[in-house]
This record gives C-alpha cells, structure tokens and sequence, in this order.
C-alpha cells in the first residue's frame, strides 16, 4: 500500500523492465574543435570539479551526432572523470538531451499556463495534425520532431516554440502553422521569428 | 490607469544597443557602483549598506539580501562563491529573460559587488538552457568587461579579482530552488538537499556561498551607486526598491512592468496591461507564478508588495501575474499547472513525486467528466500530505493551485462531477483535450 490509502502507486511506470535504454550508437570522440570548446568550458571550474562541465559536455555531444548515445556518455565520463552510471544519470534527468535521434527540427511547444491561455494546445494538435505525428514522435520523412515543453520563460510573447534547443518562434497561432513548416523546410532555422526584444542588433538574432 | 515611474532597472531596454558596454557606459550605472564598493567601502560596509536599503530577494521568497550575505562565513579558509540563479522557470515569469537580453552589464556588475561583499572570486551564471539566445549576448557582453577591466584581476588597482561564468542547465524547473541549482552545478541531477547545512555555510564545492536571482543582484548597483536611504525611500516601508512585474495571460498588452511595490494589482492588469482582452471579464489572478494561490478580483485592489499580498493569503513569489478571464474553466487550469508540477517533480521526496502525479490524475479524470464527487475532498487530502513534508518548497508550491481554486471554486468542480462536461462557457483557448507526451 503506499503513503495514501486511497491512492496507489504509479503502475510500473518506472519498473525496470520497461526501462528503454538509450542507444548504442558508434564509438564516440570529440572532433578537435569541440574538444577545444570542451577544455575551455572545464578550465571555468577547479581543477578537482571537472564533473561541472559535464552538461557543456553532454551539450557538444549532442551538437556533434543529434543525440547522446550510450557510447558518447562513457566517452564523457572518461572526460570529466566520473562514471558512466553517473554520466546517464545526468542525461536522463535534464529533458534537454535526446537519447535517441531525431528529426532535423525539434519543435518543443510551450504548454505552460500562459501559452495554454493563449492557444498552445491549439497549436500542438494543428503541429500534430500537419506532421501526423503525436508528441513525442518524428515524422515519416525524419525532418520533424514534435515534442511539448514546459514554460519557456517567453509568456509575453505566448505560444512560443522553441526550436532545436536554441532557435526561437514567438506568437506562433494554429492558422499559422501550415506556413510556419513550409518556411521552416524551405529556409531552415533562418525562417524562424527568434525570441528578442525590441531594439535589439540585428547581430543578436539566434537563427 | 497608468503607472508613472522612471525605471531604474529596465529604463533603457527598449533602446537599440541597450546591451552593450558602451551604451552602459555612457547611460546607466557604468560600473561607477562597482568602483565605488571597492575603491571607497569595505566588503563589510557593502553588506550593511544593502541590509540597510531594505533589499529582499526577487526569485519568491523575499529573503533579505544583506542577511543571506552575512550569513556566508567569512572565516572559512575555503573559496567563498555566487551563484547567480538565472534558471527563471516559475511559470509566468520573464523578467530576468528581459533583464539579461538588454541589460546585461546591470547583471555582471551585480555579480561583481555580491563578489566583493562575501570574498567571493568567482561568480557563476546558472541559467537556464533555453535561454541560449540570451546566454549568447550575455557571453559577449562579460567578454567585453573583461577587456575594459571589469573584471578580471586587479581590478581598478584595488588588488581584487572577480571572474564571472556562464553555466548552461538543461530543462529543469527544480534548478530553481537554491541547493538543487548547487547540485546541478556540480554536474549532477537538481535535485535539492537537506538543510541544514544552508549553502551559506556549505554551498557549492561545500563551500560557502550565496545563491541570489538575477533581479536582485541588479538591484545591488543601485543601492551602492544612490546609497541605501535613497533606495529605501522607494515603496512602501520593508518592500523597498523598484519590482519588476511580469504580466500574462488575457491580456492586452503583456509584458514586464517596473513599479515600486505600492503599485496595486489592478493597476497592472488594467493599467500597465491593458486590462482584459476581447472586452472579457476578469476571473481570477496568479500573482507571483503558478506556485501561488489565486486570488479573485474583489481581492486585487492592494499593492503587489510581498507583505499586502502574504495578508490576502497568497504571496508575491517571482511577481508572476497571470491574468485570467471569465472562459477559463478553473479545474482545467488547475490540470494544466500540475501536468507541468507532475513533469518538474524532481523524485527526491515521496510525497511530491507521487502526490502531484496523484493530483493531476484526479484533476484529469474530474475535467475528463469521469470524477466523483469525494475526489474533490480527495484532492484535499493528498494536497495535505503533500504540504511541508518535502524538502524543497515544491510541494507547497504544487498544491497551492489545487487547494486555492477548489476554496474559491469549488462550484465548478462540483459542476464538472455533477454535469460529467464543462459548465464554463470556455472560449477557444481553453477548450479541447491536451495531448499529452508522457
């Protein structure tokens, strides 16, 4: 029985055998560039603490192959000196890490309150229906992957999207998501609104 | 309606370049505040000026600033740290994404004097992973004090050194709370720890350090730059110092707002805001970020001061409001809260892992049409076992919107049991069955 009397546990949710892990993937080692990148994300920690750095690690890993696989995290643990159990830890805690691949454009809506009061639910299902994929999934042709998300922290600027972890759209409506796609194949990341306030250089802009 | 107050922290954002050092330099504060701490006060008379301006922390809990300073040991032979908290999660809240994206020396400058303060040589940015288009400009913008001498070593010859960092998290709304966000920088889950000891005395590397949101580490400048009775002379006693609300929902025009604390709640909705969109009428309002209970609008004529709002039995939190219309079906907003408290619990404690996932189910099943009449008082009870048994505010946070919209509310869920469909004649948005990915 659990600490309620009327309420039961979560059915196996976490039971191990529906435990999916992640997968295998190549063997893993930073390109020359990202190991730079990475040896300059370490050096902002001391010397005993390079376990710090491992969400930057995790961060190249994932610019590098579009996923974090189980031989890129024994990779990282051999980078920032902790075990590989500790490594998974870490990226099956933070939901911006992908564990398997996904498609070229990883849409995450906002499902927040703000967003909610504002259509995002409209949004996700008109996402949805275009793709036809359910949250979560990628679509047939591996360009798409619709996720949701909770607040972004734009809720001015509701519903917002957030694309590929670091690309912006704000204000995006259903009527507006049939465009919204056909830009987004046929222009890339450059199509998107980003997220910036008035006044900003055009330098700033994310995409 | 309208508000007139010359912001102090935001007064430039909306002018082209406002982030850049130069721009700071000729405007705002241009470091003159940090020259001044180290140059004519000893890091000693820096926390006592802040204690004395009334400064309380901006990230929920209103915490005096000065006192957490004085807390952090300062005999500790160990390095002293800050850890500028950036993760802005609360639902509804956008004022630091603002205040990094167009004021970002205001923030490093901060960072700087709370360095100086405690002893402290380092500071560490943690913000969120989202926010990468900020952290981007941020990243820029310390390079650019470094090469001006901001910071660095040696700083104004005075023989201190400061160095600020950004750290990147990675979607986690528990890397809010204070010791979660220490653990995360350490590189593991966020997940918070038991306290005592409290991060002044053993914090990040287990050494002492003070945890501070980005809003109120800007505050700091101005406090050291006008001195500390002009800044307690802003607002209303014990809530001194300009606030930055953030305004959303169904509103006009949203956005965040600075006012000093005896600006009203009304005022923002209807003044700053714009009032309600489509001609609706005000239902109710979240007043400082999902984790607050609701108030209703006979409630909303006081100051949106974290003492007059602690009195109307809510709390000013991350000042959050979220303004919502008579369309919105109150058990479907409650759902929609704890779909996000269910998905950000972090696991640590029993009663929050289980209990929200317990809470959103029932508020599922009730909104689905399929719920009793006792699983209403049922959500009572389990919110009751979930209240200050967990060792993070989080689960006082989950339950606050269950429990405050069955108290004014109540009607409605009764409605949705009785009728076994939504009785509130919803608009667009709130209507239809969210999809969900878990």
């Amino acid at each position: 029985m659990s600490f309620h009397p009327q309420m039961d546990y979560a059915p196996a949710r976490f039971h191990r055998s529906a435990r999916r892990l992640a997968d295998q993937g190549e063997p893993f080692a930073f390109t020359p560039e990202r190991q730079a990148a990475f040896d300059r994300s370490v050096a902002r920690y001391p010397a005993d603490r390079r376990r710090s750095a491992i969400l930057a690690a995790l961060y190249l890993v994932q610019e590098q192959q579009g996923y974090v696989s189980r031989q890129a995290m024994r990779f990282v643990a051999t980078q920032v000196a902790c075990t590989p159990a500790e490594v998974e830890d870490v990226v099956t805690y933070y939901v911006m890490y992908y564990r398997r691949p996904v498609g070229t454009y990883v849409l995450a809506v906002c499902r927040t309150l703000s967003c909610a009061l504002n259509g995002a639910e409209r949004v996700t299902e008109a996402l949805a229906e275009a793709l036809g994929v359910e949250p979560g999934g990628t679509d047939a042709t591996g360009t798409f992957t619709l996720t949701e998300f909770e607040c972004l922290g734009a809720c001015d600027r509701a519903p917002v999207v957030m694309v590929n972890n670091e690309h912006w759209q704000e204000r995006l409506t259903p009527d507006r998501v049939p465009r919204f796609l056909e830009d987004l194949r046929a222009r890339g990341l450059a199509a998107l609104g980003g997220c910036l306030h008035a006044g900003a250089e055009p330098g700033d802009r994310a995409s | 309606m309208s508000v007139s107050f010359q912001p102090l922290l935001t007064r430039f954002v909306r002018e082209p370049g406002s982030a850049t050092l130069d721009f700071y330099r000729a405007r705002d504060l241009g470091y003159e505040a940090l020259r001044k701490a180290v140059t004519t006060l000893q890091p000693g008379e820096v926390i006592e000026q802040v204690k004395a301006s009334g400064l309380r922390g901006r990230g929920g809990a209103g915490f005096p600033t000065g006192m957490k300073w004085q807390f952090v040991l300062k005999d500790s032979p160990k390095p002293k740290y800050i850890c500028c908290n950036a993760d802005e999660s609360e639902p509804g809240t956008f004022k630091d994404h603002l205040l990094m994206e167009r004021n970002p020396h205001l923030v490093i400058e901060g960072c700087a004097i709370a360095c100086y303060a405690i002893g402290a040589k380092v500071a560490y940015i943690y913000i969120r992973g989202e926010f990468y288009h900020v952290q981007r400009i941020l990243e820029r913008e310390i390079e650019a004090a470094y090469r001006a001498g901001f910071l660095g070593t040696n700083i104004f010859g005075t023989g201190f050194d400061c160095d600020v960092y950004v750290h990147r998290g990675a979607g986690a709304y528990e890397a809010g709370e204070e010791t979660a966000l220490i653990e995360s920088l350490e590189g593991k889950r966020a997940q918070p720890r038991i306290k005592p000891p409290f991060p002044a005395v053993s914090g990040l590397y287990n050494c002492p350090t003070a945890v501070n949101n980005v809003e109120t580490l800007c505050n700091v400048p101005l406090v050291i730059a006008h001195g500390p009775e002009w800044y307690a002379a802003i607002g209303p006693e014990k809530n001194s110092g300009p606030k930055l609300y953030c305004v959303s929902g169904h509103v006009n025009t949203p956005g965040v707002f600075e006012a000093p604390m005896s600006v009203t709640l009304k005022e923002l909705i209807f003044g700053c805001a714009g009032g309600m969109r489509d001609g609706r009428t005000l239902k109710a309002v979240i007043p400082g970020g999902s984790s607050t209970p609701v108030l209703l609008p006979d409630q909303i004529d006081i100051p949106a001061s974290f003492d007059a709002i602690a009195k109307a039995g809510s709390m000013l939190g991350s000042a959050a409001i979220i303004a919502l219309d008579d369309t919105t079906c109150m058990v479907w907003m409650a759902k929609n809260l704890l779909a996000f408290y269910r998905h950000e619990s972090c696991g640590k404690c029993t009663p929050c892992r289980e209990g929200a996932d317990w809470l959103y189910k029932l508020l599922a099943r009730i909104e689905a049409g399929e719920g009793r009449m006792a699983d209403i008082d049922l959500l009572l009870d389990v919110s009751r076992n979930i209240g200050g048994k967990t060792l993070c505010p989080f689960g006082d946070a989950a339950i606050a919107p269950v429990v405050s919209t069955i108290r004014h509310f109540r009607g409605e869920y009764e409605a949705h049991v009785r009728e076994g469909r939504c009785t509130v004649p919803a608009g667009w948005r709130g209507r239809g069955t969210a999809v969900m990915a878990h």
